[in-house]
């Protein structure tokens, strides 16, 4: 789309290094060699590797077997360092930043930031007294670096490479990525955010980030993700693992807004124990084909989980997201709320599950899809999946779709609003619930960018 | 000079079934006109035809504000020029907060050629000048944040709109039923806000089928419609008249009409 404001790039020609195009065992290497990786992780990305190479494409979702896995850079480091400070980080790259506003929003409502540039984070901060509190908050290979034992507890082990095709692949050439701990009982009151942005056409960007949230913990991440337009392809394929233990609280929240070159396609899953709360926000705007369904697994009594999920598709757009709730344990309970909207030919499809493990009984889980079609070219679909192997439970399912009404748009402009100001209304308050669960930054945020989506688009 | 909102020989069908038959109707800024008859005959289908629901047909005649052909402009543009309708049944809109619609509407209204994403009015002059108008007409304050006719009691979705007429000021605003579903107390406080914004600047159609509206708001014509069109128009007598007496008489002086109107129902 021509109204998609962050299309613009940087040139490529200072970067510090570039893989070539394609993927195979040498280039794993070459990518294990760079960072200077201990042999257990060379060893771990090479048999994801092979794993990757072994797994089918999915046949279900979005059309995946388009994408030419040997067109893409693996691996691009624009930056020699990961700076403290902005002044620091090259110039191209900073400005890059200020026009996506991450400097300023630092300064104003951040308790830390990470922002990654192609495949590596360039820049790094965390607020003091929660660095002297433990909280660790540094990029994913720095802490395979620094924290090798705490790392390596957890590495791979919410998500295993041959979870899926495109878990393996990130595994076999991941790079960047958060790595956050919170020690016990440390609540952090301000979101901590990283920013993803992909600059060069054909790009390959496969963070991984792993957090940790200790007993009676809490903290609320946010990540941010855009790239240039290009004619052709890019690939993100982000792997996301996370414990929330005994009595801890999280929330993950992603404002995705990809151009639409971009496949996205994300594996994201927490392990919620004891008493805990787990929450994915998942706001789903532009890329090519999103491929998403952020999971809990809620692992001991009293365990809940929460999925909060937008899903907007433009015209040449596949939103195929959803969520996973699945219950191993008696007392859990989980809630998906999810909205789509269609428009100009996109697709909005909402892929969930429901998966009631053996013994755990009492467990309660109520799903809300509403789905707003914008035009007859546009398209929604609902594909909720329910597996239960114990049956005393509480399991609630609705679905509701609509079309955009004449009568509110008339009503509306009846009061002088134009029909793209009026269909932009009748959007945002649909997605209203969602949005107002965002901290008012990101609200503020998600409704401009959904105003930007609806703009010029009618008559 | 005080503008004209003049309709002439307005034909009009839906789904291909005329409803309204030739209307001719002239109304001045400053001016009160009332419109009456019978379930069915048009009243409303008027009402959303100046206000320019895309779901009716003109298959003739003329609208026109001051020599501006309306029939032309889309509902946002004659809401622009000064023309307002409050709705027989208000439209809920799920998750958009009273004041933003309201400040939206204002700045639209106010300033007919901002453009979307433009500048709204500012937000401290706009939040005094709400909290005024809903004191005015006994609104709680409350619901500025809910959202617009979300739950809200059918007098509340009417008071709704009669707050809007207040800070829109249109040049003619046409209320179709706005009396109706009201309690006593709720027919004075629209009655009295009305008359409050009725003056020069603002002529007024009242569609009703009660006389409370009028006699706070004494019409100089009264018109009756029968079976989409105008048979009768008078002073405000004809609506007490047409009150105590029902539409009988009105139907034997109109045998005409009142035979079309009987094969639409038998129809129907
Ligand atoms: N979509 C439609 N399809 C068919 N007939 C319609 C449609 N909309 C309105 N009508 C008919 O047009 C006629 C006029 O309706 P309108 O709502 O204008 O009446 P009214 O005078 O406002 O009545 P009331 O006093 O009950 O409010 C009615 O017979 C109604 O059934
Ligand atoms: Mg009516």
């Amino acid at each position: 789309m021509d109204d998609y404001q962050f299309g613009f790039h940087d040139p490529t020609d200072k970067y510090v290094f570039k893989s070539r195009r394609g993927l195979d065992r040498e280039i794993v290497y070459q990518i294990s060699e760079l960072k200077k990786e201990p042999k257990w992780m060379r060893d771990f990305r090479i048999s994801s590797l092979e794993t990757f190479f072994q797994k089918p494409m999915p046949s279900w979702g979005g059309a995946v077997e388009e994408i030419d896995f040997q067109n893409i850079f693996y691996y691009m480091k624009a930056a020699a360092n990961l700076e403290k400070s902005w002044e620091d980080v090259p110039e191209d790259i900073r400005k890059t930043y200020d026009r996506l506003g991450i400097p300023e929003a630092e300064k104003k409502y951040l308790a830390g930031v990470k922002a990654q540039y192609e495949s590596e984070v360039i820049y790094g901060s965390l607020q003091e007294d929660l660095a002297k509190q433990g909280v660790l908050f540094t990029d994913t290979d720095s802490a395979l670096r620094d924290h090798p034992d705490l790392f390596r507890e957890y590495f791979g082990k919410i998500i295993p490479p041959n979870d899926n095709k495109f878990a393996a692949l990130n595994s076999a050439v991941w790079s960047g990525g958060s790595f956050i701990y919170v020690p016990p009982g440390v609540k952090i009151e301000f979101p901590l955010q990283a920013y993803f942005r992909i600059n060069s056409e054909n790009m390959g960007q496969f963070e991984r980030t792993l957090i940790i949230v200790d007993e009676g913990a809490s903290a609320h991440y946010v990540e941010g993700c855009t790239a240039p337009t290009y004619s052709s392809e890019s690939l993100h394929s982000a792997v996301v693992e996370i414990v929330v233990k005994r009595g801890g609280r999280f929330r993950y929240t992603t404002i995705q807004n990809w151009s639409n070159n971009v496949y996205n396609l994300v594996t994201k899953r927490a392990m919620a124990y004891g008493d805990s709360l787990m929450e994915w926000v998942d706001g789903n705007l532009g890329s090519k084909l999103t491929m998403k369904y952020p999971s809990i697994y809620l692992m001991e009594p009293g365990a809940r989980g929460e999925t909060l999920s937008i899903a907007f598709a433009n015209h040449g757009q596949h939103q195929d997201a959803g969520a996973k709730m699945v219950h191993c344990a008696p007392n859990t309970s989980s809630r998906v709320v999810s909205k789509s909207i269609s428009k100009g030919g996109g697709r909005a499809s909402y892929r969930g599950l429901v998966k009631v493990e053996k013994g755990a009984t009492n467990c309660k889980s109520n799903v809300v899809c509403d789905a707003l079609i914008l035009d007859s070219k546009s398209r929604s679909d609902t594909y909720p999946y329910i597996e239960a192997e114990d049956d005393q439970i509480s399991l609630e399912h609705e679905a509701s779709v609509s079309k955009i009404g004449e009568e509110q748009l008339f009503y509306l402009m009846s009061r002088g609003m134009t029909e793209a100001e009026a269909s932009a209304m009748i959007v945002t308050g649909f997605i209203e619930p969602l949005v107002k669960e965002l901290p008012m930054e990101y609200a503020v945020e998600m409704n401009r960018l959904i105003e930007l989506q609806m703009e010029g688009s009618v008559g | 000079m005080s503008a004209i909102l003049k309709i002439s020989d307005l034909r009009v069908a839906v789904e291909g079934k005329p409803i309204l038959k030739g209307v001719n109707l002239e109304i001045r800024q400053g001016e009160i006109h009332a419109l009456m008859g019978p379930n069915g005959c048009g009243k409303s289908t008027l009402a959303y035809v100046v206000a320019g629901h895309p779901k009716y047909e003109i298959t003739g005649g003329a609208i026109e504000l001051d020599g501006v052909n309306v029939l032309e402009l889309d509902p946002c543009q004659r809401a622009r020029l000064g023309i307002f309708l409050a709705f027989q049944y208000p439209v809920t809109i799920p998750g958009v907060k009273v004041s933003d619609f309201l400040r939206h509407a204002v700045s639209n209204v106010r300033n007919p050629d901002r453009k979307e994403g433009e500048g709204l009015i500012p937000m401290k002059d706009f939040r005094k000048e709400l909290k005024d108008r809903m004191s005015e007409i006994d609104i709680d304050s409350e619901f500025a944040r809910r959202y617009l006719n979300d739950g809200f009691s059918g007098g509340e979705k009417k008071r709704m709109e009669i707050l809007q007429l207040s800070l829109l000021r249109p040049r003619f605003a046409i209320l179709d039923e706005t009396d109706s579903g009201l309690d006593s107390d709720a027919v004075r406080a629209v009655s009295e806000g009305i008359n409050k914004l009725h003056g020069p600047h603002m002529g007024v159609l009242i569609i009703t089928h009660h006389e409370r509206l009028l006699e706070f708001n004494k019409p100089s014509f009264t018109h009756v419609m029968l079976a989409g069109k105008i048979v009768e128009t008078g002073d405000a007598s004809l609506a007490h008249d047409l009150h105590a007496n029902g539409y009988a008489a009105v139907r034997e002086r109109h045998p005409a009409e009142a035979a079309e109107e009987q094969a639409v129902t038998v129809k129907a």
